[in-house]
């Protein structure tokens, strides 16, 4: 629920009295780090687990971690992960079974309790990549309660982007830079001369609830507008742009174009944009049993439409070749998701870019298509 | 064994052979090293013919054979020919066992050179040109691929095999587990060449949660494009001699990577 407030500030040295807060009201905190050459979401304490005075350069197939020339805790785009990772994991144990002495069965649930996690540092297009996964996972006839729990007990502590990504392309899509309704406390981080501070809104009534015990100060007009500066500096600085206008005809118009024989020459089928994108949500089931024949589970995992099982057929896969895989994977984010769920399913994040091991760009193929669009 | 009353699996325990031609015996230790499960494994099944861990030998037929190595002998050839004849389910475990292992570097090199180079009397030497997987002897129910083969994986095939299941081994490339695993992608954060999206899942991508890029030992994914993935690794900087090392290493033999090992092989001869 949004709540009618004024805008504050908190200086930074206050700022750990905010991860403080939000971690006293029950919150496990998790938060940009830095891990092996990138900048991950996992566990955090206090201020200095955040990516102090680091950006990244990201470009198709690249990415690398640069010195900024000051202290901005913010200062980048978005990572290799996504909250997926901690509202829909890879791995999950659904259910197990097991086998007594006399042969009987008993089936046990393995839902695991109700996990509060805070995010912090969440995007503008990663709130919406959210907004879709809840869509898809609790708001259809069958909500999923794996998905459902971790959500349910989630804080959305949003930052709006001040860096443009060299992949990113949010204003195309219409999801960001500044972050739009679905958080419940957004910050902007300005960095004015010897002055380094976050303009702070509160989205909801948990988010007001925690910022009332930080130390603050009611915005001025000329901090808010020293954070309006700064999110346009990323809007204008974006590395991506896309068309997206009649997107939805232009792909269906197009589904025998020779673009698509172009790109699965140099598709690996490796599923990693799949992986990496924060609306992709297709998982397999697989069972397995225990050598005594007396315990079986079942898990779910991440799986992809890249691979030859997603679509194995009594027989056969139905999308054999890399083509066809390919264009399932774009026309499902950019055309039939829109039919499926009412929105496109690409936020304009730009991982699949960057994490793409021989660089195909979204951005580039949808351009091409256009440009000798076959209707 | 405990002596309780019989459970189905004891009254009739499946028999498992355990058959070795050329490789290292390390896929065959993975079995020793299912610590945990080792005790239940008597249970369920009986190993009837496992040399590396018991000299005693029950007689065939088996109703389950794990074979590790490739064939490189004449002997290897009618051996298998026997081992397969003698089980009703046939499974190979390993990159010598599948793909003809690290031993089939032979098949692009002359072996009397190969033999002379490595041997004081090259004459007491009697071996086929090529190394060569198992499937190319005689039918294969199912391949289990690894350099070392995954003792979990073993472990779900002789599981599956046992519930007459199929087994959960998917084909698809090690970048889906590396995602999984949280790893960051050594190939984007750090420009090192990796074979992880064209190799075979299964290990759970151990070398790039290292730091290192894949080497490739689970063989071919299920639909690799080695080309493509060459070009990349040539922006990041390898050369034509990397990229054939890269392919010929423990699968240099699976079809996949041979074609693409032969096609750098021919660039660098045209380079020469
Ligand atoms: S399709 Fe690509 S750019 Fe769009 S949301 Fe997914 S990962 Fe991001
Ligand atoms: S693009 Fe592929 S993996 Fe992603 S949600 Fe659609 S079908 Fe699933
Ligand atoms: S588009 Fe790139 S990341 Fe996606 S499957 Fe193809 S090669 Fe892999
Ligand atoms: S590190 Fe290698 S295996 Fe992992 S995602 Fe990157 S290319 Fe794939």
């Amino acid at each position: 629920m949004a709540v009618e407030g004024v805008a504050t500030t908190i200086e930074r040295g206050a700022f750990d009295g905010l991860l403080t807060a939000i971690a006293r009201s029950g919150y496990e905190l998790i938060g940009p780090t830095i891990r092996d050459g990138a900048i991950v979401y996992d566990e955090i304490a206090t201020s200095a687990d955040l990516p102090i005075g680091w950006t990244d350069e990201q470009d198709g197939g690249s990415y690398r971690l640069r010195r900024r020339d000051d202290e901005a805790l913010f200062g980048y785009a978005v990572g290799p992960q996504s909250w997926k990772r901690f509202l829909h994991p890879p791995e999950v144990t659904l259910w197990r079974a097991s086998r007594d002495g006399d042969g009987a069965m008993a089936i046990e649930s393995c839902e695991d309790g109700k996990p509060s996690y805070a995010f912090v540092g969440v995007r503008s297009c990663e709130l919406h990549a959210i907004a879709i996964q809840d869509r898809v996972m609790v708001g259809g006839e069958h909500p999923d309660p794996f998905y459902a729990a971790r959500r349910d007990g989630a804080l959305l502590v949003a930052v709006n982007c001040t860096v443009g990504g060299g992949t990113c392309f949010c204003v195309s899509m219409g999801t960001g830079p500044r972050a739009g309704p679905g958080f419940d406390i957004a910050l902007t981080e300005v960095i004015d001369g010897g002055r380094h501070y976050f303009l702070c809104e509160a989205g909801s009534e948990p988010g007001a609830a925690i910022l009332a015990a930080v130390e603050q100060a009611p915005a001025r007009a000329a901090e808010a507008a020293a954070a309006t500066a700064a999110i346009a500096v990323a809007a204008r600085h974006q590395g991506r742009s896309m068309e997206a206008d009649g997107i939805r005809e232009l792909l269906y118009d197009n589904y025998e174009h020779p673009r698509w024989d172009e790109v699965s020459e140099r598709c690996l089928t490796c599923g990693n944009c799949t992986m990496v994108c924060p609306t992709c949500f297709c998982t397999t089931v697989e069972d397995s049993t225990d050598l005594a024949g007396a315990e079986a589970d079942r898990t779910r995992r991440w799986d992809s439409c890249f691979t030859m099982d997603f679509s194995y057929v009594h027989g056969g896969s139905v999308r054999a070749s890399a083509r066809s895989r390919y264009r399932q994977w774009m026309t499902h984010k950019l055309a039939t998701w829109i039919d499926q769920f009412g929105t496109s399913g690409c936020v304009g994040c730009g991982r699949c870019i960057t994490w793409c091991p021989v660089a195909i760009d979204i951005t580039e193929e949808v351009a091409a298509i256009r440009a000798d669009a076959i209707d | 064994m405990p002596a309780a009353t019989p459970t189905r699996s004891t009254l009739a325990r499946p028999k498992l052979a355990v058959w070795k031609f050329a490789s290292c015996d390390g896929c065959q230790l993975s079995l020793l090293d299912l610590e945990d499960e080792l005790l239940t494994l008597p249970e369920r099944i009986e190993v009837a013919y496992f040399l590396e861990a018991s000299r005693a030998v029950v007689e065939g037929p088996y109703d389950l054979s794990l074979v590790e190595g490739s064939v490189t002998t004449r002997a290897d050839v009618e051996r298998i020919r026997e081992v397969r004849r003698v089980s009703r389910h046939l499974v190979t475990i390993g990159a010598c066992a599948t793909a003809g292992g690290i031993q089939a570097l032979r098949n692009f090199a002359d072996v009397g050179e190969l033999a002379a180079a490595v041997y004081p009397s090259p004459s007491y030497i009697s071996t086929l040109e090529t190394s060569t997987p198992i499937a190319a002897s005689v039918p294969v129910d199912f391949e289990l691929h690894g350099c070392p083969i995954d003792r979990h994986q073993l472990l779900e095939v002789i599981s599956a095999f046992l519930a007459r299941r199929r087994p959960a081994i998917p084909a698809y490339s090690v970048c889906v587990e590396c995602k999984r695993r949280g790893n960051v992608c050594v190939m984007v954060a750090r420009g090192t060449p990796c074979l992880g999206p064209v190799t075979h899942a299964g290990c759970g991508a151990i070398c790039p949660g290292h730091d290192r890029g894949c080497y490739g030992c689970f063989g071919p994914m299920e639909t690799p494009n080695p080309g493509s993935l060459s070009a990349s690794m040539r922006d990041l900087g390898a050369e034509t001699p990397d990229l054939i090392r890269a392919y010929r290493g423990f699968n240099a033999a699976a079809p996949a990577f041979r074609a693409a090992g032969d096609a750098h092989a021919a660039e660098s001869e045209a380079e020469a």
